[in-house]
């Protein structure tokens, strides 16, 4: 069997660690525009910070293909499929035959048209280590920096820098930080802190013309600055699919098998549309946890072992400076709150079940809470009331907590 | 493979786990200068109700979330089974902790990494110490 893998992170190792199970003998190739070694794609920030580097970063060992007899296409991009000849065409020419093909493209910078921007000279995205990389090389400690976008992204890429650059000023259309992960209360919690490290918030408001040196805002204020860092968003990458005929929505669209509708052709990541197990909706959760058990379940599928992936729902573990932001789910139906000082925890439930929650400043133990969203757990099972306080097996019955502690799992 | 199995009824909520844990992982032979005056962090933990004791720790799960979540390639399962954490790739994003559904990843004391139970695989005890001194045998290592 001949297996062609596009993309070079979290999905695509995950399936050709799964193919790799499943099928010893079987040819395995991985393609991928990035000229390195597969990475944490993430720890980007932690990079500038010097939290991590070069080696550390590292998402397998360095000896990961060869162990496992992974051919590899690195630094050149894949730029068609042809599902009917079962060949995947590479830039410059050549190509690659296929048996089974899992497309995990992930997803690039939505970068929005403004007026001037062509003209801004030192812009940056920032979703790879080449865009780290080219940040760096044009930060100075006196740089003014401006991030369009106070998302998970723009804010981690702050975190990353705020100790290189000479100043950061931040803008974005929502009314908060993390408007996608956080409410107003406790977006307001990490606005604080980041503002104690010098941050410069513009909320509410966005750049309306880019001029030499200056972004002129909506709402009439104007910011200087030599490095632009644009992180409003991020579209995923469904052009393979789409071109050759596949069916595409939001993302790439796939059964729970995590096959396309092309013949021996999957998809996972961040390039695809999952359904929302809390909303029922489609949805492109593009979140690493999801990325991983796709492409372990399109991996196994592709090698002959069935397999389906479970419903996701969104999760995000982020934190600023020492200040933990852990959230899951929705945010609707019933809530309680808990606040003091920088700790910020809410819960929110609906038709007796724990529909998602937010912890800022205690993340300790988070995951019993997450696993009542995804077992859907009826909350008259347990003590709700403690686990309100905090995240505890007590709160379970014995029988419950036995199946957790006293075998297998 | 062979796990720690907590069996409920017979935990007297001592605590001793806890100490042992810190000691077997502090890199000392001598537990008095391994402990005395210091704030520990186990990685296993008793939680203690009104009448109910019970120590949780990692379970190495078959198919572990906590493993599915790592950005950073920290976290691992070796040949053994044994889900391991490498604190020198962890950036402390907590994605494990969050994912955990036992709450066993826990973050660690200088918020840089998280830290959770390798079953003394990884310090000079070579079997979890835990279960070595558990004055009750609440605490097992064994196939189940």
């Amino acid at each position: 069997m001949n297996y062609v893998i596009i993309g070079n992170s979290a999905a695509g190792i995950a399936a050709a660690e799964a193919i790799r199970r499943a099928d010893a003998a079987g040819k395995i190739t991985v393609v991928s525009d990035e000229p390195y070694h597969t990475y944490g794609r993430p720890l980007i920030s932690y990079y500038l910070l010097g939290a991590t580097d070069r080696q550390r970063m590292l998402y397998r060992p360095a000896d990961f293909y060869e162990k496992l007899g992974i051919g590899t296409r690195f630094g050149v991009r894949a730029e068609r499929v042809d599902p009917a000849k079962k060949k995947v065409f590479l830039r410059g020419g050549k190509s690659l035959s296929y048996d089974k093909l899992l497309v995990a493209t992930g997803s690039r910078p939505f970068v929005p048209p403004a007026e001037g921007l062509d003209g801004v000279q030192n812009k940056f995205t920032f979703m790879t280590l080449d865009d780290a990389l080219a940040l760096e090389k044009a930060l100075t400690p006196a740089s003014r920096v401006l991030i369009v976008g106070a998302g998970l992204i723009g804010l981690k890429c702050y975190e990353g820098i705020a100790e290189r650059a000479g100043s950061v000023a931040i803008v974005d259309m929502a009314d908060r930080v993390l408007s996608s992960v956080l409410d107003a209360e406790g977006a307001a919690v990490v606005q604080r802190r980041l503002e104690s490290r010098g941050a410069r918030f513009y909320l509410s408001d966005c750049v309306e013309k880019y001029e030499d040196g200056v972004a002129r805002l909506r709402g009439g204020g104007e910011i200087g600055f030599d490095i632009l860092v644009l992180a409003v968003g991020v579209r995923p990458n469904v052009e393979l699919v789409k071109e050759a005929g596949g069916a595409v929505g939001r993302g790439i669209v796939t059964d729970a098998h995590r096959k396309t509708s092309l013949p021996d052709v999957y998809a996972a990541g961040d390039c695809c549309e999952s359904t929302d197990a809390l909303t029922g909706r489609q949805a492109v959760l593009a979140i690493l946890p999801n990325a991983c058990a796709q492409g372990e379940c399109a991996g196994k599928n592709m090698a002959g072992v069935p397999a389906e992936t479970a419903d996701a729902f969104p999760l995000n573990a982020v934190g600023f400076f020492g200040l933990h932001v852990l959230t899951a789910g929705c945010r609707d139906g019933e809530s309680y709150t808990e606040r003091d000082g920088e700790t910020y925890r809410k819960l929110f439930y609906a038709d007796g079940r724990l529909r998602g929650f937010i912890l800022v400043g205690c993340p300790e133990r988070a995951g019993i809470y997450t696993s009542l969203i995804r077992e859907k757990t009826k909350l008259s099972d347990v003590d709700f009331e403690l686990l309100k306080k905090q995240p505890l097996l007590r709160a379970f019955s014995r029988e419950a907590r036995a199946g957790k502690l006293a075998q297998e799992v | 493979m062979k796990r720690i199995y907590v069996n409920e009824k017979w935990c007297l909520g001592c605590h001793l786990c806890e100490y042992e844990c810190a000691f077997a992982n502090s890199g000392l032979t001598d537990m008095v200068r391994a402990l005395k005056g210091k704030t520990i962090h186990p990685n296993i933990r008793v939680e203690d109700g009104d009448d109910i004791h019970f120590a949780v720790n990692c379970r190495h799960c078959k198919d572990a979330p906590c493993l599915k979540g790592c950005i950073s390639g920290a976290l691992s399962r070796g040949e053994d089974g044994v889900v391991r954490i490498d604190k020198d790739k962890c950036v402390g994003c907590y994605t494990c902790i969050l994912l955990c559904p036992y709450g066993a990843v826990l973050p660690g004391p200088d918020g840089h990494a998280a830290q959770k139970c390798q079953l003394c695989t990884d310090n000079l005890c070579g079997y979890p110490n835990c279960v070595k001194h558990c004055p009750n045998n609440a605490i097992v290592y064994e196939e189940r």
